[in-house]
C-alpha cells in the first residue's frame, strides 16, 4: 500500500512500540515472584501425587547399584494406554517428615545414577521415558561432592542424549539448574503454567549479583524463568495450563491435563525411527543459544 | 567474582588490595605462602610459586603459550560475539559487564578455541579464561565449544580443553543452562568418530561446566590445588551446617575420591598431554614420559622445575607476538 510522505509505517510502529513499553512498565511488579511462590507451593502436586492419580499399576524400582537409593528421585514402570513407560521424577515431599526423608527433592549422585540406570533399562526394553521435574537443584553436600555430584549430572545428560526411545519431560514445579536439567534433556519438554525453570534460584542469583538474597524477587524478574519466557526462548515445546487458581487446588484435574500432554507428545515422537528421533534431539540441543557473528 | 553461579574462594592475588605491600623491586608476595617471590623466577616457573608450588591462575593466552608448539596456533570460532537475550540488568547492565571483561582481557569471550600441535601432535584445543566473567558459560562459550568439537571431528584429531569456570552465566538465564546440554550433545560426534577427549581442570572449575563437558572426558587431569566442586563451599556450609575439612574439593581430594585420573603439576602438563596423545594415537611414545604420581612440591632443583625453567627460557626468547601474530584465523 502506498504511504503518504511523512506518514510512514515505521512511525506508526514506533508509536505502538512505545505504548507497549509503557504497558510493560504498568505490569504489576513481582509477577515473576508470585510464580516462584506458586511453583514452590507446599500443596502443589508432586511426582507421587501424579502417580497416585494416573498410574495405579506403577511399580517403583530402587537403587543405583553403586552406592544407595536416593528418595529424592522416584522411578519405576507404569503403563499408558497399554504401553509400558519408565517414569522418573523428583519428589520434594509435602510435610516436614516427608520433606526430610526426601531431602527436599534435592538429589545426591545416587539419585542421578538411579535415573540413568532406569533410563538405560527403559531403552533396553523400548519403553518411553517420562520425567517429572521438581527440584530446587542438586544437593549441596560434602559427601555428594565426594561421590561425584558433577559427574553424576554430566553423565545423566549424556545418557538422556543417547536414548533411542521417546522421552518427554514435564516441569511440574521448580526446575532448578543442573539438578533439573539432568532429568530434562528430552525430545519434548513442557512446563506447567505456574512452574519455573532457571539457571539458578532467584535467591542464589540475588546473593551473588545484588549481594543480598532479599533481592530475590527482582532477580526472579531478571532471570525470565516463567513458562511463557521459556516458550519464547524456544527452550520448551508448550505450556500446560493450570485449572482455577493453580494446580495446588486441583490435583486430579491437572494430572489429567499432564497425562493428555504426555500422550500427545508420545504419539508425535513415536512416528520417527529411533535413530531419527535421537538425532533430532541432538540437533535440538545443539541449536540452543543466542549469539552474534562478526564478519572476520 | 560476581558473575558466576557458585561463589569461588579465589586464592589469586587481590587486585584491589588496600595497603601497598612494601617489597623490593621485582618481587611480589605469594598469596599462598605469603613470602616474597622474585617476579622473573615466578615467570620462569610458569607462574608456579618456587617456594610453595602454589599454582597461580593464568590467562588463556599464557596457557596457550605454555601448551601449544610455537607458530602452530590457528583460531577457531573467533567470529562469535555475545548478545544480551534477556536484557539482563542487575546493579549493572550485562552489556556493560561484557564490555569491561572484553576490554580487560582482550578476549571476545571466556573460551579461546583453535587448532594447534602439542609436542608435534595435532589437536583441537580450548582454553577457558577465568578473568572473563568468572569463565562463565553462556551461549558463545557453548557455540565455540560445539564448533571446536566439529573442527576436531573434521580434522580427525583429539580434543583437549583446559577448563576454568564458575559455572553457567546467570545473565543469559535458561539459555546458559542449555549450554550444558549443548556441550554434552556436541561431544557425541567426537565419540562416534572414536576421537579422544582430554579434560584439564584448573582452579577453579565448578558448577555447570564441571557438570557438563568437563567431566565427560576420556581422561581427566587437574592442576595441583585446583578447586573442583559442583556447588561452592559457602553454599554447602550454609545448607548443611557442616564445617568442611581443609582441602575439601581440591584436585587432590577429587583424586583420592576417584573423580579424576591424575594431578599434574603445570611444569609437566605439556609433556603429560603429549604422552597421552601418543598413547591414544597408538604411535611412538619415545622421548616422552608418563606423568608420575609425584606428591613432592615443585622445589628448586627438582627435575620438573628444571624442565619448566628450560621451557620458560626458550619461550621467553621468542617474541610474545608469535602467539596471535603468527596465526591466521579461519
Amino acid at each position: 500500500m502506498p504511504s503518504l510522505p511523512g506518514v510512514g509505517y515505521s512511525e506508526e510502529v514506533s508509536k505502538i512500540e512505545s505504548r507497549l513499553e509503557a504497558l510493560r512498565d504498568l505490569q504489576p511488579s513481582g509477577a515473576a515472584w508470585k510464580t516462584v511462590e506458586l511453583a514452590r507451593h507446599q500443596e502443589r502436586p508432586q511426582t507421587l501425587d501424579y502417580i497416585g492419580h494416573l498410574f495405579p499399576d506403577f511399580q517403583e524400582l530402587h537403587g543405583d547399584r553403586l552406592y544407595g537409593d536416593d528418595p529424592a528421585v522416584v522411578g519405576g514402570m507404569a503403563s499408558i494406554d497399554g504401553k509400558t513407560i519408565m517414569l522418573i521424577g523428583h519428589q520434594k515431599g509435602h510435610d516436614l517428615k516427608e520433606r526430610q526423608f526426601r531431602n527436599f527433592g534435592m538429589p545426591r549422585p545416587e539419585g542421578y545414577r538411579k535415573a540413568q540406570r532406569l533410563a538405560l533399562l527403559a531403552d533396553k526394553f523400548q519403553m518411553p521415558v517420562v520425567t517429572l521435574v521438581d527440584t530446587q537443584g542438586a544437593f549441596p553436600g560434602r559427601e555428594a561432592e565426594e561421590r561425584g555430584q558433577a559427574q553424576a549430572i554430566s553423565r545423566s545428560l549424556q545418557v538422556f542424549a543417547r536414548l533411542l526411545v521417546p522421552t518427554v519431560a514435564v516441569v511440574i514445579g521448580e526446575g532448578g539448574s543442573g539438578g533439573a536439567l539432568a532429568l530434562a534433556l528430552c525430545d519434548r519438554v513442557y512446563m506447567l503454567e505456574h512452574s519455573i525453570y532457571s539457571v539458578i534460584t532467584p535467591e542464589g542469583c540475588a546473593a551473588i549479583l545484588w549481594r543480598d538474597a532479599a533481592e530475590a524477587p527482582q532477580a526472579a524478574e531478571a532471570l525470565r524463568l516463567s513458562a511463557a519466557d521459556l516458550l519464547s526462548f524456544g527452550v520448551i515445546d508448550g505450556i500446560i495450563l493450570e485449572p482455577g487458581k493453580g494446580a495446588h487446588r486441583h490435583h486430579g484435574a491437572i494430572a489429567k491435563r499432564v497425562l493428555r500432554q504426555i500422550q500427545a507428545a508420545l504419539a508425535e515422537t513415536d512416528v520417527l525411527t529411533p535413530e531419527a528421533r535421537r538425532d533430532a534431539r541432538l540437533a535440538r540441543y545443539l541449536s540452543m543459544g543466542r549469539f552474534a557473528e562478526t564478519k572476520a | 567474582m560476581s558473575d558466576i553461579t557458585v561463589e569461588i574462594t579465589h586464592k589469586g592475588p587481590d587486585v584491589g588490595s588496600p595497603q601497598p605491600d612494601l617489597l623490593p623491586k621485582g618481587f611480589s608476595r605469594c598469596p599462598s605462602c605469603d613470602r616474597p617471590v622474585k617476579a622473573d623466577a615466578l615467570q620462569a616457573a610458569l607462574q608456579v610459586c618456587p617456594l610453595c608450588s602454589y599454582h597461580h591462575p593464568i590467562s588463556a593466552s599464557d596457557r596457550l603459550e605454555q601448551l601449544a608448539d610455537p607458530h602452530s596456533w590457528r583460531t577457531v570460532a573467533a567470529e562469535l560475539r555475545p548478545l544480551d537475550p534477556l536484557s539482563f540488568f542487575d546493579i549493572r547492565p550485562y552489556m556493560d559487564r561484557l564490555q569491561k571483561a572484553q576490554d580487560e582481557t582482550g578476549l571476545a569471550e571466556a573460551l579461546l578455541a583453535g587448532r594447534c600441535t602439542i609436542g608435534h601432535r595435532r589437536v583441537a584445543l580450548g582454553i577457558m579464561d577465568f578473568r572473563f566473567l568468572g569463565g562463565s558459560m553462556g551461549s558463545v562459550v557453548g557455540e565455540t565449544f560445539a564448533r571446536l568439537v566439529a573442527r576436531a571431528v573434521e580434522d580427525g584429531v583429539p580434543l583437549v580443553v583446559v577448563a576454568a569456570s564458575g559455572g553457567a552465566r546467570m545473565q543469559e538465564g535458561i539459555l546458559s543452562l542449555m549450554q550444558m546440554a549443548k556441550t554434552v550433545v556436541a561431544l557425541e560426534s567426537l565419540s562416534r568418530r572414536g576421537l579422544p577427549f582430554i579434560s584439564v581442570l584448573t582452579h577453579p572449575t565448578t558448577g555447570g561446566v564441571l557438570a557438563s563437558f568437563a567431566t565427560l572426558a576420556d581422561v581427566i587431569l587437574a592442576e595441583p590445588g585446583a578447586f573442583l566442586t559442583f556447588t561452592g563451599p559457602r553454599v554447602i556450609e550454609q545448607t548443611t551446617r557442616e564445617k568442611l575439612p581443609p582441602g575439601f574439593g581440591s584436585a587432590e581430594s577429587n583424586f583420592a575420591h576417584g573423580q579424576i585420573d591424575m594431578v599434574v603439576p603445570r611444569a609437566e602438563l605439556k609433556e603429560g598431554l603429549a604422552h597421552l596423545l601418543a598413547l591414544f594415537e597408538g604411535g611412538d611414545t619415545s622421548g616422552l614420559e608418563p606423568v608420575q604420581p609425584d606428591k613432592a612440591p615443585l622445589s628448586r632443583g627438582s627435575r620438573p622445575f628444571a624442565r619448566a625453567l628450560a621451557g620458560a627460557k626458550k619461550l621467553a626468547l621468542s617474541p610474545r607476538r608469535w602467539l596471535f601474530g603468527g596465526g591466521q584465523q579461519d
